[in-house]
This record gives structure tokens, C-alpha cells and sequence, in this order.
């Protein structure tokens, strides 16, 4: 694949085959999207900005989980309790914004968010200090945090005043834009890309490739890793107020959904598991990928079941590519 | 093993060979918790209601709850010994309570529960191809397929069939014979003893620990990595559909939650067991009890009236107290 960047290896200046090497894959999953876009554009009658809109709502929180999801992952973990954070940001936000001004809505909502930012980096403390795997600490939050949400909000319900859910729902402009999509853009470039450029977003990707080479280093990893579980809850609260927009309602169980399509598409945006590798950019692209998919099976009359099925398949087809790269990684 | 010769044994020397034994045989302490939780739960239902619950009728029932769980345990022990995790086994055993009866009634009781278990022991081979073969990390594999199957399932239940629990099975799920012996020990009792001794004395038990315990040194050992954990995946989808037919006969009915709420409590059975999460060590015998005080420990909590949320997170908070106790304990050797 990448046999001709091997051979010729010029320093400075643009190196085509490590461009390639670096941003191929989200380009690929873009010209996915674009792909998948022109077809979908094709089944509907009359294709139009409302459908757009319609898929801007459903992609929103899963976008917020996949960023949360990768944040994690390129840190060298992986956060299993995504999914019932989110439902717990839901569940809180829906129970007490319902008779809420908008004004008090988002200082709750901005609340919330340091409210998950902190149960993020509680989770990270754990891991780090009983140095019991990723996976288990993260798997006994996840029932944690759902017992939490269930406690709070037995059945769905509860709501959001009608600004605050225009914000999920809504559009700015233009029909075109809808506004969900803006607020995904905003918070990518509020609260990653200052960090990715920085020190801290550095110390994360060293961390995540090679936690003794960071540790040799220099790099506090205790810190790093608490700073990429706090971030991660930080976007897993984003994607629980989309949630509350998007829905207008809350529900212990809606976080679910999240738990295995986040890490799909962290891996089908070129987060790959080991660590170190990718980007949020790809991910929010897969995210659309991974919904249009079950946008377009039932726009095509495939029962709502089995387009679970299929995405589901899909999915477990993704990780499967994704291991077998892993395996090539590892023998050359 | 010991303290050391009689002279050094001092108070500190033998508190440290107590625990010794005691991180050795974790059956010991299990056995302890179990009949100290038994205890408290009869203080409390004492006190609660003024009957007892240290009778010989609670100690078959908690044998005949703790079954299912023990079943499902039986696979993820298993799967946790070569360092992964199953979370399929709640919906294999979903799946086979359903297949036993949606074609027990057209197909005959035997076909019905071959078919269960057949299936099962495919659900088991796919996250095991998944796994062994394609790398892919096993929970997000297992995840991935407890989605798929739940969606299939969904699908079928939505279909026309006759619903029949086989009366045979019934019996086998909720009945018990010399009035205190549930019938489900006699399924229950012969895989316990299998998975025991098999791991302790065959080859195959051998190499799982070796998969667990070092993967890469297995491989470059000329053991085929892949085989033994493609066969470990398959064995737990079976053994979980072992554990489907005996809920389906004790609930009588099959329903797409059937399984559910057993999910993380055999993954708790097995780290409150002592299996390492990380493979390597560890066995089915701690999971029995582990299996045992959870159904005790659910008898509690319904006498205390607690909600499913606060047993969800108890769960969840006991797995993590426990892994961080064995993390500690396995590091400072």
C-alpha cells in the first residue's frame, strides 16, 4: 500500500506518501459520506433540506459520542460508559429543563457539562489508580451511571423549553444549515482544537502510542490520562443535551444505542483501538456514515428490526477490516 | 507454602501466611462471605417479616435461582481465562429460550433443544471467528453480535408461532425431586464437574490458561492460538444456551428481557470467583460461589425492597471494588 513512501523518504517540505499515510483514511471516509450522500439523495421523492435537517437530528448525539469515544481511545483506553453517561445527562437535563426558562436551561446544560466532565475524569482517577484494565473499570461505570439515570427518570419523559430544543432541531440562515450541525462544529473547535495544537493534545497522542517511551519522556501520564477521560465525559454530556434537543424527551435507556456505535465509529473514522492514531474529524464523518446507513435501509422500506441487523453487521464487518489492519500494521 | 520454621513464627508472620492461604484458596473466603451473607439475610428477614431464611427450602431455592447464572458464568469463566469477555451470553441464552419455544410445538421437544444449543454454540463460533481470527477486541465483537441477535430476535418474536415450553423442560427449570434437589443440578452439576476437571486435567484446559496467560509465548510454543479460542467462544454460546433453556423452563414463557439482568451478574460471578480479568488464572469453582452469593445477595436486596437501579449500580461498584482488590493483591507478589 504504502511501499513507494517507504522507499524515498525526503526531509521537509510536502511528503506526499506520509499525507497519504496520515489524512488518507478520513479523506476515505468523507468521500464515503459524499458517496453515500449522492445515493441517498436518489430514494426520496423529493429530497430536499428536510432531510437534511432530519439527519443533522439524528447524527447529532452520536457524533458527541464518537468525539468522546475517540478522545479516549486515541489516548490508549476505551470508555465503555459512554453510552449510560449520556443517558444520565439526558435523563437530568429532560427531568428538571422542562419547566425551565431558556436562560436557566443552558446554565443547567452548562452545568450538566461539568458535571460529566467530572464523572469522566472520576472514571479516569479509577483506571489510573487500581491500574484494573480500561475496559472493566469503564464496563462497571457503565452500569453504574445507568442505575443513576434509572433511579432519576424511571420511564421517558420530561422535556426542554422550545428555544432550547430548536437548538438540536432548528436552523440558522439558511434552511441548508441546520443548527445541530453548527453546535457539532462549535464544540470540535471549542473544545478540541485549542487542546489538539497544544501540549496537552500532544501529550495525549504520546500516551496513547507508547505509555513508558511518554512516561520517559516527561509526559505526566496519570494526568494526561485523567485529562482524556474528562474530556471524553465532556462530549459524552454534549451528546446527552443533543440527545434532550434532538428528542425533546428523556430516557434511562436511549444511551445504549451509543456504547458499541460510538467505538464504530471511533474505528471506521481511523481511530484505531491500540492507541495513538487519528482524529476527531474522521470520526463525526463516520458518525453521519453509521446513521445515513439506517436512514437510507428504511427510507428503502427495510423493516426498522432489520436495519438494526444490517447496521449492526456492518458495523461488526468495520471492526473486523479494522483488526485485520492492526494484524498488518503489526507484521511489517 | 507455611510461615517458614516454628522459631520466625511470630504474630505478623502468621497474619501473613493466613493470607497467604487465604489469596491461594479464594474458595475458602467465598465459602465464608456466602454463609455470612445467608446469615444476614436471615437476620433481616427475621426482623423484616419474622420467618426465616436459613431453611433447607432456601438453601434448594438459592441452588435452583442460581443455576442460570452459574451456567453463564460456566462460558464466561471460560472466555475470561484466555483474557477476553463475553457479552453475548445474555443474548444467546434469549435466543435460546426463544428457539425452544417457538419449535418445540411444530418440531418436537429433542429438535427444539438441539436447535437451541446448536445455535447458540453458532452465535459462540461467530464472536470466536471474530475474535481469534480477524483480532477484533472480543467485547466489541461480543457487543456487536448481542446487537445483531437482539435484532433477529426482535424480528422473530414479531412472527407467527406456537409458544410451548416442553413440559420436560419445564420441570428441569422449576422443580425439584427428593423435595429439597432442583432437577436443574442434574444439568448443572455434570458441565460444573466437566469444566473442572477439564480444565484441571486435559490438554485443551491447559492451553487456555497458557492462551490467557501469555498469548504471544503460546503462539511462538507451536500452540494454534486461534483454535483454542475459537473453540472457547463456541463452548460459552453453548453453555449460555444451556443456561436459555433452564430460564425459559423456570419463567415458563420467553420474553426478550429473559436474560437480561443476568448479564452483569456473570461477569460479577466470575471476578467475585477470583478469575482473572486479565486471563491467565483463575477457574470455575470460585465462579460457582461467586454465582451462589449473588443469588443471595439478590435475596437481600428484594427483602430490602431495593430498586433495580440501586442493585445495577451495586454491581457495577462490586465488580470494580473487587477487580481493584485482586489488581492489588496479584501485584504485589
Amino acid at each position: 500500500m504504502n511501499s513507494a513512501a517507504v522507499g524515498v523518504r525526503p526531509r521537509g517540505g510536502l511528503n506526499a506518501g506520509r499525507l497519504v499515510r496520515r489524512h488518507g483514511w478520513t479523506v476515505g471516509v468523507y468521500v464515503l459520506l459524499l458517496v453515500l450522500v449522492l445515493f441517498w439523495r436518489t430514494i426520496p421523492a423529493n429530497w430536499g433540506s428536510f432531510d437534511v435537517q432530519s439527519l443533522a437530528i439524528d447524527a447529532l448525539p452520536l457524533a458527541f459520542a464518537a468525539m468522546a469515544q475517540s478522545v479516549v481511545i486515541i489516548s490508549g483506553g476505551i470508555d465503555l460508559s459512554v453510552g449510560s453517561l449520556i443517558s444520565l445527562v439526558n435523563v437530568l437535563s429532560a427531568k428538571y429543563m422542562v419547566d425551565m426558562s431558556f436562560r436557566n436551561a443552558l446554565l443547567f446544560g452548562a452545568l450538566l457539562l461539568a458535571g460529566s466532565a467530572a464523572a469522566g475524569a472520576f472514571t479516569g482517577s479509577l483506571t489510573v489508580l487500581s491500574r484494573v484494565p480500561d475496559i472493566v473499570v469503564t464496563l462497571a461505570m457503565l452500569f453504574v451511571w445507568a442505575g443513576v439515570a434509572l433511579e432519576i427518570l424511571q420511564i421517558p419523559g420530561g422535556g426542554a423549553p422550545p428555544p432550547y430544543l430548536q437548538l438540536g432541531t432548528g436552523h440558522w440562515w439558511s434552511q441548508w444549515i441546520p443548527s445541530g450541525l453548527v453546535i457539532l462544529l462549535l464544540g470540535f473547535a471549542i473544545f478540541w482544537l485549542p487542546l489538539r495544537w497544544a501540549r496537552p493534545g500532544l501529550a495525549l497522542y504520546s500516551v496513547g502510542s507508547n505509555r513508558s517511551a511518554a512516561y520517559l519522556s516527561g509526559v505526566g501520564v496519570a494526568r494526561t490520562r485523567i485529562l482524556a477521560y474528562a474530556l471524553g465525559g465532556l462530549f459524552a454530556g454534549l451528546a446527552g443535551l443533543a440527545l434532550t434537543a434532538t428528542s425533546g424527551i428523556g430516557d434511562p435507556n436511549a444511551g445504549q444505542y451509543y456504547t458499541l456505535n460510538s467505538v464504530a465509529a471511533a474505528v471506521l473514522g481511523g481511530v484505531a483501538l491500540v492507541g495513538g492514531v487519528g482524529g476527531l474529524i474522521g470520526p463525526i464523518a463516520a458518525a453521519f456514515v453509521v446513521t445515513l446507513v439506517k436512514t437510507m435501509l428504511i427510507l428503502k422500506g427495510v423493516d426498522q428490526n432489520w436495519a438494526q441487523v444490517i447496521q449492526g453487521s456492518l458495523i461488526i464487518v468495520v471492526v473486523m477490516i479494522g483488526g485485520l489492519a492492526i494484524r498488518r500494521r503489526g507484521r511489517t | 507454602m507455611t510461615a517458614g520454621s516454628p522459631q520466625v513464627a511470630t504474630q505478623t508472620a502468621r497474619l501473613r501466611a493466613a493470607q497467604r492461604i487465604l489469596s491461594d484458596n479464594p474458595a475458602i473466603a467465598l465459602t465464608f462471605i456466602f454463609v455470612a451473607l445467608f446469615v444476614v439475610t436471615d437476620i433481616v428477614n427475621r426482623a423484616q417479616s419474622g420467618k426465616a431464611f436459613l431453611t433447607p427450602t432456601q438453601v434448594s431455592t438459592t441452588f435452583l435461582y442460581a443455576a442460570p447464572l452459574a451456567l453463564l458464568g460456566a462460558g464466561q469463566t471460560l472466555v475470561m481465562l484466555t483474557g477476553g469477555v463475553d457479552l453475548s451470553v445474555a443474548t444467546t441464552a434469549t435466543t435460546a429460550a426463544f428457539v425452544t419455544s417457538g419449535t418445540a410445538h411444530d418440531h418436537g421437544t429433542g429438535a427444539a433443544l438441539l436447535l437451541a444449543l446448536g445455535l447458540g454454540f453458532g452465535i459462540g463460533l461467530v464472536n470466536g471467528i471474530g475474535v481469534a481470527i480477524f483480532r477484533v477486541n472480543p467485547l466489541i465483537m461480543t457487543l456487536g453480535i448481542s446487537s445483531v441477535t437482539l435484532g433477529a430476535l426482535t424480528i422473530y418474536s414479531q412472527t407467527r408461532f406456537v409458544a410451548l415450553v416442553p413440559n420436560i423442560v419445564n420441570t428441569l427449570g422449576s422443580s425439584r425431586f427428593f423435595k429439597y434437589v432442583p432437577y436443574d443440578l442434574l444439568v448443572w452439576a455434570p458441565i460444573a464437574a466437566l469444566i473442572i476437571l477439564g480444565l484441571r486435567h486435559s490438554g485443551f484446559g491447559r492451553m487456555i490458561f497458557a492462551v490467557g496467560d501469555n498469548p504471544v509465548a503460546c503462539r511462538l510454543a507451536g500452540v494454534r492460538v486461534w483454535q483454542v479460542l475459537l473453540l472457547v467462544y463456541a463452548l460459552c454460546g453453548a453453555f449460555s444456551a444451556v443456561a436459555g433453556i433452564l430460564l425459559v423452563g423456570f419463567n415458563d414463557a420467553a420474553d426478550l428481557g429473559i436474560a437480561a439482568p443476568f448479564l452483569l451478574p456473570s461477569v460479577a460471578a466470575v471476578v467475585i470467583g477470583g478469575t482473572s480479568i486479565l486471563g491467565g488464572s483463575g477457574g470455575y469453582g470460585g465462579t460457582i460461589l461467586g454465582a451462589l452469593i449473588l443469588t443471595v445477595l439478590d435475596s437481600l436486596l428484594t427483602i430490602l425492597n431495593a430498586a433495580p437501579a440501586v442493585k445495577q449500580m451495586l454491581y457495577g461498584a462490586i465488580i470494580l471494588a473487587l477487580a481493584w482488590l485482586y489488581a492489588r493483591t496479584s501485584s504485589s507478589d
